[in-house]
C-alpha cells in the first residue's frame, strides 16, 4: 500500500516539476507547482507528519500559490519569450546540476543505516501523543525564541511588502487593493 | 482481508454521503428560491410537484439539456478544469464531518463519518483553500474582463477572510485541545445547550466572526462581489453555460452546506441534543442511531435558513468596504478573541 | 495480495526524490526567462529540501526536523509576499517580466 502510494505521488511530484519547466505560460507553471505541493503533502502524510502535510496544503498551495496566481492574473503576464540569454549560466549550470545530483545520489545510496518507512508508523508516538501535540510541545518550549523571531520576520515582511507596493505607484486605486493584502 | 472490508465500507459510505449531499444541494437551492420568494412577497417555484418539491429535478434536467457553449477565446484546459475543481473541493471536505454518534456500528465501524482523523478541522480548511482555484482559474481562462475582475476579487477576498475564519476557530480548538471534529463535539455534549461552545465555551464572539467570514468564504451575499451581477454581469462564471455553470452553482451550495456543518460541529454541539442528559437516551437502537442525525440536520438547516434570510435582506458591500471590514475589524477581533480565550484558560 | 499492501519503502527513495526535485528547481531557475516562474523554481527547491527534512525526522524519530520545515514554510510565505511585491514594483517600472530585459544594473 505504502509502495503504491509512494510511487503514485512521487510520480505526480516529478511530473509536476518537469511540467513546470516545460510550460511556457506562468499560470500553467503555477498549477504544476500546486500539483507538486499537494503530492508532497501526501508524502509527508506517508512519513507520519500529519500536521506538516496539512500545513503544506494550507500555507503553500492555499496561500502562497494563490498569491502567485493572483499576481500572474493581475499583471496579465503573457507567454514567456524564449530568449537565449545567459548562455554561460546554461553552459556551466547544467553540468554542475548533473554533477551535484550525481554526488547527492551516490551519497544517499551508499549511506548505511537509513531506515524504511511503513504505513501508520510515526503517526503516534509510544507515549500516545499525536503528532501535533508532540510538535507543539517542542515548538513552544525548546524552540520558543526562534518561533517569536519568525513572527517578527513576518511583521517585517508585511511592512516591506506594503512599502514596496505603495512606493512609486501612480494610480491610487490599484494601490489600496495591494495594501489591503 | 480487513483492508478489503475497510475499502468496501468506505466506498459504501462515500456513495451514500455523496448522494445525500447532492440531494441536499438540490433542495437547498429550492429552499433558497422559496424563501427569497416569500421575503419578496411572491410564491417562488410552485408548479412542479406538490409545493414545487420536484423543481430541483427539472432544474437539473434543464441544465443537462442546454447547449454547452465554449467561447472561442478561452484557454481550454483550464476552462474545462475550473468547474470540476470547484465542485470537487466543495464535495470532498464533507468526508471528515461526523454526522452522528460514533459508537453505534458493530465491529468498530463508524457509520456516520467517512473518515475519523486527527486533523479533521484542518483538512476542511485546507480543502476550502484549494477551492479558490476553481473560481480564480474560471475567471482567468474565460478571456473576459468581467470574469477576470470577478476572479481577482474572489482570490483577494478568499485569502483575506480565510484568516479571520481560521483565527475564529482557534478559540474552540484552544478550549478542546484537539483538532479532531469528533472529540470537539463530544467535549460539548455534557449538558446540552449550556456546554455548547457558543455559550458554555464563551465563544459567541468567535461564532459571529466565523459567521461573517463564512459568508465571505462562500461568496454569498452580502459578500457576493465575485459574481456581482449588477457590476460584472456574472463575474467569474459569465462565460459558462449548461452543466459547467450548474457545477459552479452546485459548488456554491455545497460550500454553504460544508460551512454550516463546520459551524454546527464547532459552536453548536454537532449531533448532540440541546437538552443534553436532561432527556434520557432513547431505548430503541434505531432511534438511538438516527436521533443525533436529526439534530445535526436541524442545526445545519437553521444555518442555511439564516444564509437565505441574510441574502434576502442585506445589500451588497462595496469592494473597499469588504477589504476594510475583513482586515480592520474581523481579524483584530478574532485575535482579541484568541487572547481572551487563552487568558481565560490560563486563569482556570 | 497482502504482500503488495504491506510493502515498505526505503527512506533513501524519499531522499532521492527530494534531490531530484531540488535539481529540477535549479534547472528551472537557470532556463526559465520569466521572473515569476524563476521565483516558482525557488519555491520548488525549498519544497525539495523540506521533503528531505521530513524524511530525516522520520529516520531519527525527532520532531525537530518537522519543526524546521514549519519554519521554512513561514519564511517562504514572507519571502513570497516581499518577492511578489518586488515583482509588481519591477513590472510597474519596466513593464516587462522577462529577466533578460531587467538589466539596468548590468555592465
Amino acid at each position: 500500500m505504502h509502495l503504491i502510494l509512494f510511487f503514485l505521488f512521487a510520480g505526480f511530484c516529478l511530473a509536476g516539476a518537469i511540467n513546470l519547466l516545460l510550460q511556457s505560460h506562468p499560470i500553467t507553471s503555477a498549477l504544476s507547482l500546486i500539483v507538486v505541493m499537494t503530492s508532497l503533502a501526501v508524502l509527508y502524510l506517508l512519513l507520519g507528519a500529519e500536521f506538516l502535510a496539512i500545513a503544506q496544503v494550507i500555507v503553500y498551495a492555499g496561500a502562497i500559490m494563490v498569491l502567485f496566481t493572483f499576481v500572474v492574473m493581475l499583471l496579465n503576464a503573457g507567454r514567456e519569450e524564449r530568449t537565449m540569454g545567459s548562455r554561460s549560466a546554461r553552459a556551466v549550470g547544467f553540468p554542475a546540476v548533473v554533477a551535484i545530483l550525481a554526488v547527492i545520489a551516490t551519497v544517499i545510496l551508499k549511506a548505511q543505516g537509513l531506515g524504511v518507512a511503513t504505513l501508520g508508523e510515526g503517526l503516534t508516538d509510544a507515549s500516545g501523543k499525536t503528532n501535533i501535540e508532540e510538535l507543539s510541545s517542542v515548538l513552544f518550549t525548546q524552540l520558543l525564541l526562534p518561533f517569536e523571531v519568525t513572527s517578527i520576520l513576518i511583521l517585517i515582511a508585511i511592512l516591506g511588502a506594503v512599502a514596496l507596493a505603495r512606493h512609486g505607484s501612480g494610480e491610487p486605486q490599484g494601490n489600496r487593493e495591494r495594501t489591503g493584502k | 482481508m480487513t483492508i478489503l472490508v475497510f475499502f468496501l465500507w468506505s466506498l459504501l459510505k462515500v456513495a451514500v454521503v455523496t448522494v445525500v449531499m447532492l440531494l441536499g444541494i438540490a433542495y437547498t437551492v429550492l429552499l433558497e428560491r422559496k424563501l427569497v420568494g416569500r421575503i419578496q412577497n411572491r410564491w417562488g417555484p410552485s408548479r412542479v410537484g406538490p409545493f414545487g418539491l420536484l423543481q430541483p429535478l427539472v432544474d437539473g434536467a434543464k441544465s443537462f439539456l442546454k447547449e454547452d457553449i465554449i467561447p472561442t477565446g478561452v484557454y481550454r484546459p483550464l476552462y474545462l478544469l475550473a468547474p470540476i475543481l470547484a465542485l470537487g473541493c466543495a464535495l470532498i471536505s464533507i468526508a471528515v464531518v461526523p454526522f452522528g454518534e460514533p459508537n453505534v456500528g458493530p465491529g468498530g465501524i463508524h457509520f456516520f463519518q467517512i473518515s475519523d482523523i486527527n486533523i479533521g478541522l484542518l483538512v476542511i480548511l485546507g480543502v476550502t483553500s484549494i477551492g479558490v482555484y476553481g473560481i480564480a482559474l474560471a475567471g482567468w481562462s474565460s478571456n473576459n474582463k468581467y470574469s477576470l475582475l470577478g476572479s481577482l476579487r474572489s482570490s483577494a477576498q478568499l485569502i483575506s477572510y480565510e484568516l479571520a475564519l481560521g483565527l475564529s476557530l482557534v478559540g474552540v480548538v484552544l478550549q478542546t485541545g484537539s483538532l479532531n471534529l469528533r472529540v470537539i463535539v463530544e467535549k460539548q455534549a455534557e449538558k446540552g445547550i449550556v456546554t455548547w461552545n457558543i455559550f458554555g465555551g464563551l465563544q459567541f464572539v468567535a461564532f459571529f466572526i466565523y459567521l461573517m467570514a463564512a459568508f465571505a468564504e462562500t461568496n454569498r451575499s452580502p459578500f457576493d462581489l465575485p459574481e456581482a451581477e449588477s457590476e460584472l454581469t456574472g463575474g467569474y462564471h459569465t462565460e459558462y453555460s449548461s452543466m459547467k455553470f450548474a457545477m459552479f452553482f452546485m459548488a456554491e451550495y455545497g460550500n454553504m452546506i460544508t460551512v454550516g456543518c463546520v459551524a454546527t460541529l464547532m459552536f453548536l454541539g454537532g449531533w448532540t441534543s440541546p437538552m443534553g442528559d436532561l432527556m434520557p437516551p432513547p431505548q430503541n437502537i434505531l432511534v438511538h442511531a438516527f436521533f443525533p442525525i436529526f439534530w445535526f440536520v436541524a442545526k445545519v438547516f437553521c444555518f442555511l435558513f439564516l444564509y437565505v434570510w441574510v441574502r434576502g435582506t442585506l445589500p451588497r458591500f462595496r469592494y473597499d468596504q469588504l477589504m476594510n471590514f475583513g482586515w480592520r475589524y474581523l481579524m483584530p477581533l478574532a485575535m482579541l478573541n484568541i487572547l481572551g480565550t487563552s487568558l481565560w484558560l490560563a486563569y482556570h | 495480495m497482502n504482500s503488495i499492501f504491506s510493502q515498505e519503502v526505503p527512506l533513501s527513495w524519499y531522499l532521492l526524490l527530494s534531490a531530484a526535485l531540488f535539481s529540477l528547481g535549479v534547472v528551472g531557475f537557470l532556463i526559465k526567462r520569466n521572473l515569476i516562474t524563476v521565483f516558482m523554481s525557488i519555491e520548488l527547491m525549498l519544497n525539495g529540501v523540506n521533503l528531505s527534512f521530513v524524511t530525516f525526522a522520520h529516520q531519527w524519530h525527532a520532531v525537530k526536523g518537522q519543526i524546521f520545515v514549519f519554519f521554512v514554510m513561514t519564511v517562504a510565505a514572507a519571502e513570497a509576499a516581499v518577492g511578489l511585491a518586488i515583482i509588481i514594483a519591477v513590472f510597474r517600472a519596466r513593464a516587462t517580466l522577462a529577466v533578460d530585459r531587467i538589466d539596468l544594473m548590468k555592465l
